[in-house]
């Protein structure tokens, strides 16, 4: 025995207890005194379900902990419904980002009172009191150029001042009562992402913006979240299966898509399927977190996915449909896709080239409509066929009960074997065109071929007999879209694009369809992203895997299921009380607005197809949104260069406007963005950090749209500088939204408030509890903006009384206006009454128009009478006022009862009443798919996680015993797609889409910046969604911060570092010619040479030194990045191309931006 | 001789299914150290492999010289040092990692964005140390390596694999380790004390400081290979991960392991036969101590458990055990660094993907279950590097546990596409191969859970 043993033993150096037989451990029970710190430590007073309002689509249910009245700490809840006995569950959801979020509670950066910047403060008050009237005083601030340079120079650079709710409203309201009445009400605008994320707090924001017709602003497609091909290929904005649904598939390719950091509560789902032999692919230009599951790991070039995806298309449909076809697959897109559909061909330089659908009309059909019925050839008879189910039954009369994809002939997928014609198909990979046969027939006048048999020739896979040039087999590596092809391109092995093509069939195949592709903002966020995912789509049509459980595509980009979509949507659009709202695409109005269309010195010519009949040539962008404003494709804001209340005032508006309108001296505003009348003026965010973090283009925005500095190297000098007369931000946390705001409210965070949260992750809503009272000075958004709505009434009664307002709207999807094409030249236009003094009451009140129109969501019609009723009773009758004797709607509590009650998903009344509707019109059943006695209320939420019912507002089923996947009931029940042949689409036929050579799914590479801008840089600059913080939040949390590299980084791969000199943690500068980043290197060999990553929504106020390239701060991820517009997402008023707000609009893409790095002096001056 | 068993409850993570979010560390620093003089202690924290590990490689036991070593005799020794070393060297440093090891904690001057006054540029919040309260230059964290992020090739583990591995785009392999403090059987913390403040439960084998009687002496910190004894520099106490005791007590899981949203942790009770504690620690080479540890376990429905006392509860969480089963009866999980000798009780499933992968390069079909196998050997992941962590760089039982998981998406695969499965001969029984799938796949709460 040692000396020190011997010490042990006797006891007189360690405690007197229980030792092992070596004397190595020492043995207590537990509960010892000293045990009680942590005993303490883990206690509290109660604990609070509640959730995070952010832009995750997580919607995760969370305990959080309150001790002594103090938010303690958060974890998950663990109690959502049971999926089943043999898969596994929802709980726990959650992620780091969430469970680090009690700490904005009392970080430093919690916003406690209003501020408003200095400047603006003193010259407020300076001329209120002089003037007597806060009206006034704004109006002559906000004109005088001196004292308007002075404040919007101020913006962004510090001196923000403490002020009262009083001021803050009474300024707030003053500038919406001087913009209303001098300008427009259309020059006030909001911006509030995704009310999935919080329904409530989005919803009475852009209520009271709805109200007093100001502007509200799309997020989704300028996020670039929207995938522009889900209108144009499925009629629908975007739906997709709940994670549960990936443990169906058989096979999963996550595609562009990092899912353990961007779905991180639901990566459990893929990472427990492979247990279940499902097969895992990845497809990503680095070795991400994803690549750590698959089974496969496929690095390709950024952006090139879409020749990937074609080059699998080609040897799918050359083994799968014409070397030996497959039932399964024949069968599947006889009847769901438009690839039996006829097209026409028409001669281009002695060849053809595809034209449109052709339809009953060119059959000679005198019906209505008939132009919008589109054709196949009956296998049985040979003869054309006007099946039921295209968009010309759909509002129609006579198409009543005709609106349904019953079948009673078999269609012919192909016309091979008869005359043919060569087809010229545009190719964008550098070659011209293609020259390839097809198969065709005359009807009529018409020379006709199917859809199907461009789509082989498109693909390039030929048939014994046709002319033109065909690839020689898979290693032909001239002709696209072979295996060989793509190699070059994408970087993939052809023979790797083989194998996996060919599994994903066979799976598909013996599966009944339950292949999945998860895609993500990898691939979405492209000028061409559009056509990427239509390539992608192809292979899930072909093999029959939409509408199935387990199979289809999985998109989450940003778009979080609101899924009591009814309800919120009439709220929002306060449609309670007048109709139609004001809701406006962000892209193009940032385009304008933001001046950054000068700074695009290409045509859209230049980006058209080689076959393109020429319509965009010469022609800017910026021309082309005119010219779709102008056709009532989609609304803009402003509208017209003059006040619409102005217009309100002839004795016939509509006429008036028109007659002004017809002889020019009414100009749509979008003609000249830059004229004074034409700027936006107020603009108020919440619930976002537009300026920290969407804002592609971020230097314009400062330049142009605030006036204040920016990094911007040679601002252009014609362009006005300010033009926006206040910018309010609410939040919780300082962010570059609210350092570059004009007045700052303090909101309540997402553990101080009632609202409710829903997601396209997973079938359940549910609540957000107050754990604590809003501190300080804090208010919930609902609370904030019923202040400043009352402060506006006040102001607004005298100043502004009741009015009529000449609103414009675009020809709407899902309404008899998506098939007005080609109708008047210009927007519809309705008239509107606002009484702007009963904006508070307005607000606080559930309108007559309710029950009284109806809610109408994606072509059927809820009419809540009873609701309304039941809402009386449940949240009370307002006593007096425009609003005596209306449901109230004055509690966040009651808007969440609102919300639900009048919510097919949680009301199984209005669901089954759509259901019947959509019966009628289709005469199909839908009998077991509503649940009419389903209903979910506000205190069920609460209570947990609640699942919702089926209802039409949705594609698919929803039941306790199987997973939602979308379009199920368009596969089961026969109810066609939102779509011209009420199929899913692989063919476009506007003329638009022709000219930029979509018509197919097509390869279109990442755009040429160096080529198109002059950029000079050379490394690809991407900004994927970051592991430390998601979307607009969180970039500044400090245990985030200390996970990772605490401050703003870009990783490059050790290949590019060497060369730059670039050593890991060496600050760096990325310039280009939009802006400056500066941020330290991650020096990485997981990353790809060429590529560079900033992570998504790095704001610059965590650890931002200035720049050495502009000696001013450097700047956000997004101010590399500029907003260059598709032409085509602006098409409208034709079928699925048509607008709706957030469904179909030009996206904020900004993968294909380049950028130059360097190394910097490594000494950091802040 | 009957064993004198004894209760212990333990953690299995399935590695295979880490999604590397943190989760787990964020919800444990919330509920246990987000206060002052522990702002750098992550009672957990989760790594990214290959890669330096928090605090710096503390994997490199020649410099920390924790956990224990067999001397020539045949004993084990504190591999820094015995107790009378300890004891003369009371008062000098003790081996232990700085604060630059572990990260220099810091926050931001946030109060600028808020009350910077009007300039000529936009405030910011720059960084400041919570040490020093001075300007900050950021150049190590809590997790800075994370995703291969700089240069892991200083990783300590990455130097025994005696395959050379390239840090190269195209061999790109990693995978995450998240870590808690082992409570081991045989501590080495524990015996490194000199105050008697650390102590092992003998109700659940969760290892302690008592805050009471800790002196501060940090030879804890040095004694635990694992560096998962944290010195907390304000009260000048020794603090550690507690297995979430209070939670334990009342029936709940650990928070690392409730709000593990990969569902990749099990809790359960394993039996042990204490008398054989110090004989398994000591066997004479490394690469047996995982059977040693093995062979210390006893089996719940051995006779003598009946007759050691355990609280009718807790025999019977010990048969329903997911933790036994994951360890000794499909026998995929695998212990952490055994070489150190101190019989962690935290043991972890190795990742297996990506596999296929690497077998597509061959042309071979990778969903055959033969291939499967013979792909496990080329795994992108090198399986001496797993070695080199679970079994003190024995291939085989890696090797086994790889392809039972294999074994069982093959068979399941066949299940899926409605084919006849077949079972790879991995040693395991349908019935076990259905019910590991069961554990691993679906993975419910009350069954990844299992606490009396």
């Amino acid at each position: 025995m040692s000396a020190e043993d011997l010490l042990l033993k006797t006891g007189r150096f360690l405690r007197r207890s229980v030792t092992s037989g070596d004397l190595h451990t020492l043995y207590l029970t537990g509960g010892t005194e000293g045990d009680t710190f942590y005993r303490d430590r883990w206690s509290h007073d109660k604990v609070v379900r509640s959730t995070h309002g952010v832009n995750c689509t997580g919607s995760c249910s969370w305990k959080v902990f309150v001790k002594d009245g103090i938010i303690t700490w958060e974890s998950q809840e663990t109690d959502y419904p049971s999926v089943g006995p043999d898969s596994p569950e929802y709980e726990p959801r959650g992620c780091p980002r969430g469970a680090a979020f009690s700490w904005y509670t009392y970080s430093p950066t919690r916003i406690r009172y209003p501020y408003a910047r200095g400047v603006l403060v003193e010259m407020y008050a300076e001329a209120r009191r002089r003037l007597s009237d806060p009206v006034a005083a704004w109006a002559e601030i906000t004109t005088n150029p001196e004292k308007r340079e002075k404040y919007q120079q101020a913006r962004g650079h510090g001196g923000l001042v403490r002020i009262s709710w009083d001021l803050a409203t009474e300024l707030i309201a003053a500038a919406h009562v001087h913009t209303i009445k001098t300008y427009g009400p259309d020059r006030v605008a909001g911006f509030s992402p995704v009310p999935a994320m919080s329904m409530v707090s989005q919803a009475i924001g852009a209520r009271f913006v709805s109200l007093i017709g100001g502007t509200m602003l799309s997020y989704y497609d300028w996020y670039a979240d929207l995938p522009v091909a889900s209108p144009q290929v499925f009629g629908d904005q975007t739906d997709v299966p709940e994670s549960a649904d990936w443990w169906d598939a058989a096979y999963l390719i996550m595609w562009g898509s990092n899912v353990p950091v961007t779905r991180t509560p639901d990566a459990h789902w893929m990472a427990e399927a492979r247990y279940r032999g499902q097969k895992v692919v990845v497809v990503a230009p680095d070795y991400s977190d994803a690549a750590k599951f698959a089974d496969e790991f496929l690095s390709v070039r950024p952006g090139t996915d879409g020749a990937l995806a074609m080059a699998m298309g080609h040897v799918l449909l050359k083994e799968f449909f014409v070397e030996r076809a497959r039932p399964y697959f024949t069968d599947y897109v006889r009847r769901f896709t438009d690839l039996p559909f006829l097209v026409t061909l028409r001669s281009h330089m002695g060849s053809y080239v595809p034209g449109k659908f052709l339809t009953a009309k060119d059959l000679g059909s005198q019906e209505e409509a008939a132009e919008w019925k589109t054709v196949f050839v009956s296998e049985q008879t040979g003869e054309p066929v006007v099946p039921n189910g295209s968009v010309g039954f759909r509002w129609t009369g006579s198409g009543a009960g005709r609106w349904n994809l019953n079948l009673d002939t078999t269609p012919k997928l192909t016309l091979y074997g008869g005359e043919t014609a060569e087809v010229l198909l545009p190719r964008f990979d550098g070659g011209h065109s293609a020259h390839r046969g097809v198969p065709v027939m005359r009807v009529g006048e018409h020379l006709v071929t199917t859809v199907f048999d461009l789509l082989l020739a498109h693909y390039g896979v030929g048939r014994p007999g046709l002319p033109g040039s065909w690839p020689t087999g898979y290693d032909d590596d001239a002709e696209p879209y072979t295996p060989a092809w793509q190699e070059p391109i994408t970087g993939v092995p052809a023979r790797r694009a083989v194998k996996i093509a060919r599994e994903f069939a066979r799976t598909a195949e013996s599966t009944g369809g339950r292949c999945m592709i998860i895609l993500g903002a990898g691939t979405t966020q492209w000028f061409h992203g559009d056509t990427m995912y239509r390539a992608f789509l192809s292979l899930l049509l072909l093999t029959g895997c939409q509408g199935r459980n387990g199979g289809g595509w999985a998109h989450y980009v940003g778009q979080e299921k609101c899924r009591p979509q009814s309800g919120w949507a009439l709220l929002a659009g306060a449609l309670d009380w007048s109709r139609p709202p004001r809701q406006v695409p962000g892209t193009p109005f940032w385009y304008l607005h933001t001046d950054q269309w000068r700074y695009e010195r290409f045509h859209a010519g230049e980006l058209a197809s080689p076959l393109a009949p020429g319509a965009f040539r010469g022609k800017h962008a910026a021309d082309l949104v005119t010219e779709a404003v102008a056709n009532g494709w989609m609304p803009m804001s402003p509208a017209f260069d003059r006040n619409p209340l102005d217009l309100g005032d002839a004795d016939d508006p509509i006429a008036y406007t028109r007659e002004e309108l017809r002889s020019g001296r009414l100009r749509l505003a979008a003609e000249d963005p830059d004229d004074p009348r034409n700027w936006p003026r107020v603009l108020t965010l919440w619930r976002s950090n537009l300026l920290g973090a969407s804002a592609k283009g971020d230097e314009y925005f400062l330049h142009h749209l605030l006036g204040t500095a920016s990094n911007l190297d040679h601002p252009d000098e014609e362009a006005p500088k300010g033009k926006l007369d206040l910018l309010v931000t609410l939040d919780f946390r300082m962010t570059s939204s609210t350092i570059f705001s004009d007045v700052v409210l303090p909101a309540a965070t997402w553990y101080e408030k009632h609202d409710l949260s829903s997601t396209d992750m997973h079938p359940f809503v549910h609540a957000f509890n107050p754990a604590i009272s809003p501190p300080w000075q804090t208010k919930t958004d609902f609370s904030a903006f019923h202040a400043i709505a009352r402060t506006f009434s006040d102001l607004a009664r005298d100043r502004l009384g009741v009015r009529r307002d000449v609103v414009a709207v675009a020809y709407q999807h899902d309404t008899p206006g998506e098939i007005a094409h080609p109708g008047p030249d210009t927007p519809e236009l309705q008239l509107v009454e606002r009484d702007y003094g009963a904006t508070a009451e307005k607000l606080a009140a559930l309108g007559p128009l309710t029950e009284r129109l109806g809610i109408q969501v994606k072509g059927v019609t809820f009419m809540p009478d009873r609701e309304v009723d039941w809402l009386g009773r449940r949240c009370g009758l307002v006593p007096r006022g425009v609003a005596k004797g209306r449901p109230e709607l004055d509690t966040d509590v009651k808007a969440c009862e609102t919300i639900l009650a009048l919510s097919g998903v949680s009301n199984g009344r209005l669901a089954a009443q759509g259901f019947r509707q959509l019966a009628d019109r289709t005469g199909v059943s839908f009998a077991g798919v509503a649940q009419e006695r389903h209903r979910i209320v506000f205190s069920d939420t609460q209570a947990g996680p609640t699942q919702v019912a089926a209802s039409p507002e949705w594609s698919g089923k929803e039941s306790h015993d199987r997973r939602y996947s979308p379009f199920t009931i368009n596969v089961e029940h026969g109810k066609p797609w939102h779509t011209l042949t009420g199929r899913m689409h692989f063919f476009l036929d506007h003329d638009w889409i022709h000219e930029y050579g979509e018509a197919l799914p097509v390869y279109r590479p990442p755009l040429d910046l160096a080529a198109l801008c002059g950029e000079t840089g050379t490394l690809r600059y991407l900004t994927p969604h970051n592991k430390w913080s998601l979307h607009s939040e969180y970039h500044d949390n400090l245990l985030m911060l200390s996970l990772s590299r605490g401050g703003p980084t870009i990783w490059m791969s050790t290949q590019d570092a060497a060369e730059l000199g670039v050593s890991d943690n060496d600050w760096v500068e990325a310039v280009n010619r939009n802006g400056v980043v500066v941020a330290r290197a991650v020096v990485s060999h997981r990353m790809p040479p060429g590529t560079v990553y900033m992570h998504h929504a790095q704001d610059r106020l965590i650890d931002v030194p200035k720049s050495e390239a502009t000696g001013r701060r450097g700047g956000i991820h997004n101010a590399l990045t500029q907003i260059l517009i598709k032409p085509t997402h602006m098409i409208g008023a034709y079928a699925q191309l048509s607008y709706a707000f957030n469904y179909l609009g030009p996206t904020g893409n900004q993968r294909d931006e380049i950028t130059t790095i360097r190394r910097r002096a490594q000494e950091a001056e802040y | 001789m009957s064993p004198r068993v004894m209760a212990q409850v333990a953690m299995v993570m399935n590695l295979d299914k880490c999604i590397g979010c943190h989760t787990c560390s964020v919800t444990c620093k919330q509920v246990w150290t987000n206060r002052p003089g522990m702002e750098y202690v992550w009672f957990n924290n989760v790594e990214t492999r290959p890669g330096q590990g928090y605090p710096r490689r503390y994997e490199d036991q020649d410099r920390w010289r924790g956990g224990w070593v067999r001397d020539g005799r045949g004993r084990l020794r504190l591999r820094a040092g015995g107790r009378l070393r300890k004891l003369l060297s009371i008062f000098a440093n003790p081996r232990m990692p700085s604060i630059q090891d572990y990260y220099e904690p810091w926050t931001y001057d946030y109060e600028n964005l808020t009350n910077a006054p009007l300039t000529g540029d936009v405030p910011v919040a720059p960084p400041r140390s919570l040490i020093s309260n001075q300007p900050e230059k950021i150049s190590w964290s809590a997790n800075w390596d994370d995703n291969l992020g700089g240069d892991p090739s200083p990783d300590p583990v990455l130097a025994k694999v005696s395959e050379q591995v390239r840090m190269e785009f195209e061999q790109a392999y990693m995978f995450y380790l998240p870590r808690i403090c082992e409570h081991c059987l045989n501590p080495s913390c524990v015996a490194s004390c000199p105050s008697g403040a650390m102590y092992k439960r003998e109700e659940d084998g969760i290892v302690l400081v008592d805050q009471d009687r800790c002196r501060g002496w940090r030879m804890c910190v040095t004694g635990c290979p694992y560096k998962k004894v944290y010195f907390n520099h304000k009260t000048g106490k020794a603090e550690k991960c507690t297995f979430c005791y209070p939670r334990v007590e009342v029936g709940l899981p650990t928070v690392c392991s409730e709000t593990c949203v990969g569902r990749l942790r099990y809790l359960g009770v394993l039996l042990y036969d204490a008398d054989r504690v110090t004989e398994a620690a000591s066997v004479a080479d490394e690469r047996d101590l995982y059977e040693a540890q093995l062979g210390v376990f006893v089996d719940p429905y051995d006779p003598a458990v009946d007759d050691a006392g355990l609280p009718a509860e807790w025999v019977e969480a010990a048969r329903r055990s997911p933790v036994y089963d994951l360890i000794t009866k499909y026998r995929i999980a695998l212990p952490l660094h055994p070489e150190y000798r101190t019989l962690p009780m935290v043991w972890y499933v190795p990742p297996l993907s990506p596999v296929v992968d690497a077998l597509s390069g061959t042309g071979h079909d990778g969903e055959d279950a033969d291939n499967l196998f013979a792909a496990i050997e080329s795994m992108r992941i090198p399986v001496d590097y797993l070695a080199e962590l679970f079994t003190a760089g024995d291939p085989v039982p890696v090797t086994a546990a790889l392809r039972r998981l294999a074994a069982m998406r093959s068979y399941m695969r066949a299940v899926n596409l409605g084919e006849q499965p077949v079972l790879a001969d991995v040693g395991l029984s349908e019935d076990d191969l259905l019910a590991m799938y069961r554990l691993l796949a679906l993975a419910k709460y009350e069954e990844r859970y299992v606490i009396p």
